[in-house]
C-alpha cells in the first residue's frame, strides 16, 4: 500500500548553518499510530513543520497523500491537521469562534454539526461560548486539537500533546486518538514519555541528532531490543559467588538475598536451564523467582546513549 | 481559490475591530476632532483662504489622509505582527493557502477599516465646516487606492518586524513625519523656494494633493501624477509581498 506520508532525503539546514535534519527517510502508513520519539533538540518539531508547511525544506522531497508538499501544497495540506508543541491561541475569541475559523481557513464549507461533534468529543461543548482566555492550560490544548479536527484531516500531527498535561486529561487524550484511529485518521506523535509511546503506537521511530536511528513496529522493537532480567529470591544470604556460576555474569544484590540473571530473549538459548542446574549443583536454593522485560524507555535510552 | 479561507481570516480580522471599537475608531475620530479644533477654528480663523477655500475646510482632505495613512498601517502591521507574537501564525502557514489569499484576507481587513474610519472622519469633518466634495467617485477612489496601499505597506512591517518596537519605528520616525510634511495643513505652494522643491520627494504630498483635488478641484500637482504615484508604491509594495512569500522571510524559517 503506498504510504499516506513519504520523507525521502529530507534535510534541514538553518541560516545559522545547524544542520537540524540530516537525509531523513521516513514512511507512515495510512490508519496507522506512529510515534516519533527523541531527546530535545534531535528535529523531532522541525520535521513535523515541514511536512506541515510551516518551515521550508532545504533539500529532499515530501510527499503527502501521494502529493508533494510544495508544488501541490493545497491537497497536500487540507489532509493534514496540526496539534503544534506549544500552546498558541488566540486569546479573546470564542472557543466555537476560533474552532469554524480553522474549517474556513482550510476551504470547507460550514459544517455546525461536525464542530458540534468534535467540541462534544473534546469535552469542550460546554465551553464553547466561553473566551480562549479563561480556559486552563488542559482545556487550551484541547481547542487546539478541536481546531485541528475541524477540518476533517486525514493525518493529525500531535507534537507532544502531552506535555504538561495532568494524568487524567493524558489518558482522556489517548482516548480520543485511539477513536480518531478507529475512524481511519493517520495519527503521528512526538512525545518525551516513552510511556506514551508504549501505549498507543503501533509503530516507533526514533530520531536523535537529526537522524532517523530505526523505525520499527512497537512489539517488534521491544522484543528485539528487550532484554529480560530473572530474579532469583534465595533462601538464605550468600556473600560471594561461586567461581562456577562465573560465565553467567550474575549480579548479587547487597543484602545478600537476591540473585539477577540478566538475558536475551532474542538467542537461541537463553540460558536458564543450565543457571538453574548450575545454582542446584552449587547448593544455591531460592524461594522464588520472577522476570521482568526491559520497558520502551530504557531501550530509548539505550539507542541514543550508543548513538547508533 | 480558497475563497473560504479569505473570508475567514477577513472576518477574524473584521471581529477584532469591533473588539477593539475604541481603539481603532474613536480614538482616531477624536484625535482628529481635536485637530479641527485648534488648527480650523482656532488657529485657521486668522490665516486667509488658501486658492479660494477656507483653512478650516482646506484641511479636511489633508487630516483623513493623515489617518487613514497611520491607521492602515497599525491596522494592517498589527494584524500580521500579532499571530506571529503569540504563534497562532503556524495554523496560517499549515493550511492550503497561497499568499495571495492571506494578503488578501489581512490587508482587505485593514483596508476596509481604514475606509470606514476615513468615511467616519469626513462626516466628522462635516460638523466642523461646510464641505462640498466636487468628484465623490475619484474621492473614494483615492480613498480606497491609498487604505489598500498603505495596509500593504503596514503588512509587510508587521512581518518584517520581530519586537514591538520595530512594530512603531516605521510609523513613528518615518510615516508620521512625512504626514505632516506632505502638506495636510499647507499647500506646498506655501513653502519656501527650496523646500518646495525638496517637499516633492514626498510621496505623501501626491497623495493629499490627489485626494484634495477630488474635494475642491485644487492641487499642489497633477492628479493624475498623485493616481501614478500611488499605484507606483502600490507595486513596489507588491513585489516586496511577492518576495516575502517566495523566500518564506520571517515567517518560515
Amino acid at each position: 500500500m503506498q504510504p499516506i506520508i513519504s520523507v525521502s532525503n529530507l534535510t534541514k539546514t538553518y541560516a545559522s548553518g545547524f544542520k537540524a535534519l540530516n537525509g531523513i527517510n521516513l514512511d507512515i502508513q495510512r490508519g496507522e499510530i506512529f510515534a516519533l520519539l527523541g531527546p530535545n533538540g534531535a528535529g523531532k518539531t522541525t520535521l513535523i513543520s515541514i511536512i506541515c508547511g510551516i518551515a521550508n525544506l532545504s533539500a529532499g522531497k515530501v510527499e503527502v497523500g501521494g502529493h508533494d508538499i510544495n508544488a501541490d501544497y493545497r491537497v497536500a495540506r487540507s489532509l493534514i491537521g496540526l496539534v503544534p508543541q506549544e500552546l498558541h491561541t488566540d486569546a479573546f475569541e470564542s472557543v466555537w469562534a476560533t474552532v469554524s475559523f480553522s474549517r474556513g481557513l482550510f476551504g470547507k464549507p460550514k459544517n455546525p454539526a461536525h464542530i458540534e461533534k468534535v467540541l462534544k468529543d473534546l469535552s469542550l461543548w460546554d465551553k464553547k461560548d466561553n473566551k480562549i482566555i479563561t480556559l486552563s492550560g488542559g482545556m487550551k490544548r484541547r481547542v487546539m486539537i478541536a481546531k485541528a479536527l475541524s477540518h476533517e484531516p486525514q493525518i493529525l500531527f500531535l507534537d507532544e500533546p502531552t506535555a504538561g498535561v495532568d494524568v487524567e486529561l493524558r489518558k482522556g487524550m489517548w482516548e480520543v486518538v485511539r477513536q480518531l484511529r478507529e475512524n481511519g485518521v493517520t495519527v503521528i506523535l512526538t512525545t518525551h514519555y516513552i510511556e506514551e509511546a508504549e501505549e498507543m503506537a503501533d509503530r516507533i521511530g526514533v530520531i536523535n541528532k537529526g537522524e532517523i536511528i530505526l523505525v520499527e513496529e512497537k512489539a517488534k522493537l521491544m522484543q528485539k531490543l528487550g532484554r529480560k532480567q530473572l530474579k532469583l529470591h534465595l533462601q538464605g544470604r550468600l556473600d560471594t559467588l561461586p567461581a562456577t556460576l562465573a560465565p553467567y555474569h550474575l549480579e548479587l544484590t547487597e543484602d545478600g538475598k537476591e540473585l539477577i540473571y540478566t538475558y536475551d530473549t532474542q538467542s537461541e538459548r537463553t540460558g536458564i536451564t543450565t543457571l538453574l542446574s548450575d545454582l542446584r549443583d552449587a547448593d544455591i536454593r531460592f524461594k522464588d523467582l520472577s522476570t521482568t522485560q526491559s520497558s520502551l524507555e530504557e531501550i530509548f535510552v539505550n539507542l541514543v546513549r550508543t548513538g547508533a | 481559490m480558497n475563497f473560504s479561507a479569505v473570508r475567514a481570516i477577513y472576518l477574524f480580522e473584521m471581529a477584532r475591530t469591533w473588539r477593539t471599537l475604541l481603539q481603532s475608531v474613536v480614538s482616531p475620530v477624536i484625535s482628529t476632532s481635536l485637530y479641527f479644533v485648534v488648527f480650523g477654528a482656532a488657529i485657521g480663523s486668522r490665516i486667509s483662504e488658501i486658492q479660494g477655500v477656507s483653512y478650516g475646510t482646506f484641511i479636511v482632505p489633508g487630516l483623513v489622509m493623515l489617518s487613514v495613512l497611520t491607521q492602515s498601517i497599525s491596522n494592517a502591521s498589527f494584524g500580521i505582527y500579532f499571530p506571529k507574537f503569540v504563534g497562532t501564525i503556524y495554523e496560517v502557514l499549515s493550511a492550503p493557502v497561497s499568499y495571495v489569499e492571506i494578503v488578501l484576507g489581512y490587508v482587505g481587513a485593514a483596508a476596509t477599516k481604514s475606509v470606514i474610519l476615513g468615511l467616519i472622519i469626513l462626516g466628522t469633518a462635516g460638523l466642523f465646516v461646510p464641505l462640498h466634495i466636487h468628484h465623490p467617485l475619484w474621492m473614494l477612489a483615492f480613498l480606497v487606492l491609498t487604505a489598500v496601499t498603505f495596509s500593504l505597506f503596514g503588512f509587510i512591517i508587521g512581518i518584517w518586524a520581530d519586537n514591538f518596537e520595530k512594530l512603531q519605528a516605521i510609523p513613528l520616525l518615518v510615516v508620521t513625519p512625512l504626514t505632516f510634511l506632505g502638506g495636510s495643513f499647507y499647500s506646498v505652494n506655501m513653502l519656501p523656494s527650496p523646500w518646495r522643491t525638496i517637499t516633492l520627494f514626498n510621496p505623501v504630498v501626491y497623495l493629499i494633493s490627489g485626494f484634495r483635488w477630488s474635494f475642491y478641484e485644487i492641487s499642489d500637482v497633477s492628479p493624475a501624477v498623485s493616481v501614478g504615484i500611488t499605484f507606483g508604491f502600490l507595486a513596489v509594495c507588491m513585489i516586496v509581498v511577492w518576495w516575502i512569500f517566495k523566500t518564506g522571510y520571517r515567517l518560515k524559517n
